[in-house]
């Protein structure tokens, strides 16, 4: 595992909860919060490995859980759930296609938010739901996905700035070396 | 079928998260302000940004505007001098008659300010935060407002924060009536609309005279809500399905789009 590359999106979903939180201007427009973290673990299931993703998970939801009125916990295993399943299938996406990056960041945005939804409502509590909750799950869905290009634009140069290049495997070998003149 | 990994990590995930979840609600609670402090260098940061964009947004603007401004606020100080004085007169004439008719002594409203540091990132529920915690004498149910009406009320309270439910939030139901033909009901959230500014008004009596424009305020019953504070005011009324009670929809007078500063009342 790479540490510096999970600090980094550890930081970046810190951030991302404190911004959610904190900007209510899309709220104003649209009538809905855009959530983060989902299409980030999309990113994270894409690019990094398991202890990541349920670091991400863990953390991810306890400071999300932290800054809502949800019951301490909700958000974890949703974002686990969403996160695992792609990183199981990540042999199978072509995740160097943006399509299947956006794809991946649009069924964990959608995912997320309705298991957590049910989880809550499994648990006896009583969140705010009506007809507005469809509208507000499509923006969620949408939103997220679209901000898919500032977590690999961002992260990945981040990633490719301050962490060592991966060591190539040099073409020569001493075994295939064709010794002459004996 | 998955690896062991995936299900050693799913197991530990989810035992986290039952943990979580059962915690006692005292303990919970303590554990998610513990987690929640995280968040406090960041909501300063961006209150003292904020505060340097005021300062800057105030150096910019030109003097002629900033003198408008002043002479404005200098004349509706005026003003409200002088409706204090008559309401003082009318407050001491109040005491007075409930002194002689062996009333209970009507106790003046008392208010803190606080500014609100963040919102609920979720979208199924209405809460914020606010800058003021248990230090400053905050306690759960306290009524929260603006100068145009309810806010909500304090939910939940840390050292130096606290967590104030909206009017419109599943857990603020508020006990309310019509100011002009004194009738009741209560105030609860309006699932179906996306307008945060609008919340119901049910369990109105079926006879009920009220109509577009009457203004509701808090009935005071239940023993959260002080009454009288202004909540908002009717755009609609209907019967409920079975005709039993009338329902109405009120559009609230304090606008919890944009709320940068709330008042505390304290009892």
């Amino acid at each position: 595992m790479n540490w510096f590359n999970t600090s980094a999106i550890l930081a970046a979903a810190y951030l991302a909860v404190f911004l959610e939180s904190h900007l209510g201007g899309l709220r104003l427009l649209l009538g809905a919060q855009i959530d983060l973290l989902p299409a980030l673990m999309a990113y994270v299931a894409l690019t990094s490995g398991l202890t990541t993703v349920v670091l991400l998970a863990v953390c991810g939801g306890f400071w999300f859980d932290s800054l809502s009125a949800n019951p301490l916990g909700t958000t974890v295993v949703p974002l686990y759930v969403a996160g695992a399943l792609i990183h199981y299938h990540r042999g199978l996406i072509l995740r160097e296609q943006w399509i299947a990056r956006f794809a991946t960041a649009f069924a964990a945005c959608a995912a997320v938010p309705f298991l957590s939804v049910l989880l809550m409502l499994t648990m006896g509590a009583e969140p705010l739901l009506g007809y507005g909750s469809l509208w507000q799950w499509v923006v969620m869905a949408t939103g997220g996905c679209a901000t898919t290009p500032i977590w690999y634009l961002l992260l990945d140069r981040l990633n490719h700035a301050l962490s060592y290049p991966a060591q190539t495997e040099p073409g020569f070998r001493p075994d295939r070396d064709i010794k002459r003149g004996h | 079928m998955f690896k062991r990994s995936y299900y050693v990590a799913f197991g530990l995930v989810a035992l986290l998260a039952l943990l979580a979840l059962n915690l006692p609600d005292r303990t919970a609670h303590k554990v998610k302000l513990a987690v929640n402090a995280l968040y406090l260098p960041m909501f300063g940061l961006a209150g003292s940004f904020q505060g340097l964009l005021e300062q800057v947004s105030v150096l910019v603007l030109p003097r002629r505007t900033l003198q408008r401004e002043v002479d404005t606020l200098q004349r509706e100080n005026d003003e409200l001098r002088l409706r204090l004085a008559q309401f003082e007169e009318a407050w001491r004439e109040n005491q007075r008659l409930r002194e002689a008719l062996q009333w209970q002594e009507r106790i003046p409203w008392r208010v803190k300010a606080a500014k609100v540091l963040g919102q609920d990132p979720s979208n199924w529920w209405r809460t914020i935060h606010i800058d003021l915690g248990s230090r400053d004498g905050m306690r759960p149910n306290l009524n929260v407002l603006t100068a145009d009406g309810l806010v909500g009320r304090v939910s939940e309270v840390g050292f130096t924060r606290s967590r104030v439910l909206l009017v419109g939030d599943p857990g603020c139901r508020v006990a309310a009536q019509v100011r002009e033909t004194r009738e009741k009901g209560s105030v609860m959230p309006s699932a179906s609309s996306l307008d945060r500014l609008v919340v119901e008004l049910s369990y109105l009596p079926g006879t009920a005279a009220c109509r577009p424009g009457h203004t509701v305020i808090t009935s005071g019953d239940g023993g959260i809500f002080t009454n009288g504070i202004p909540i908002g005011t009717i755009t609609e009324v209907q019967t409920n399905e079975f005709g039993l009670y009338l329902e109405a929809r009120v559009r609230l007078a304090a606008n919890l789009n944009r709320l940068d500063e709330v008042w505390v009342l304290i009892p």
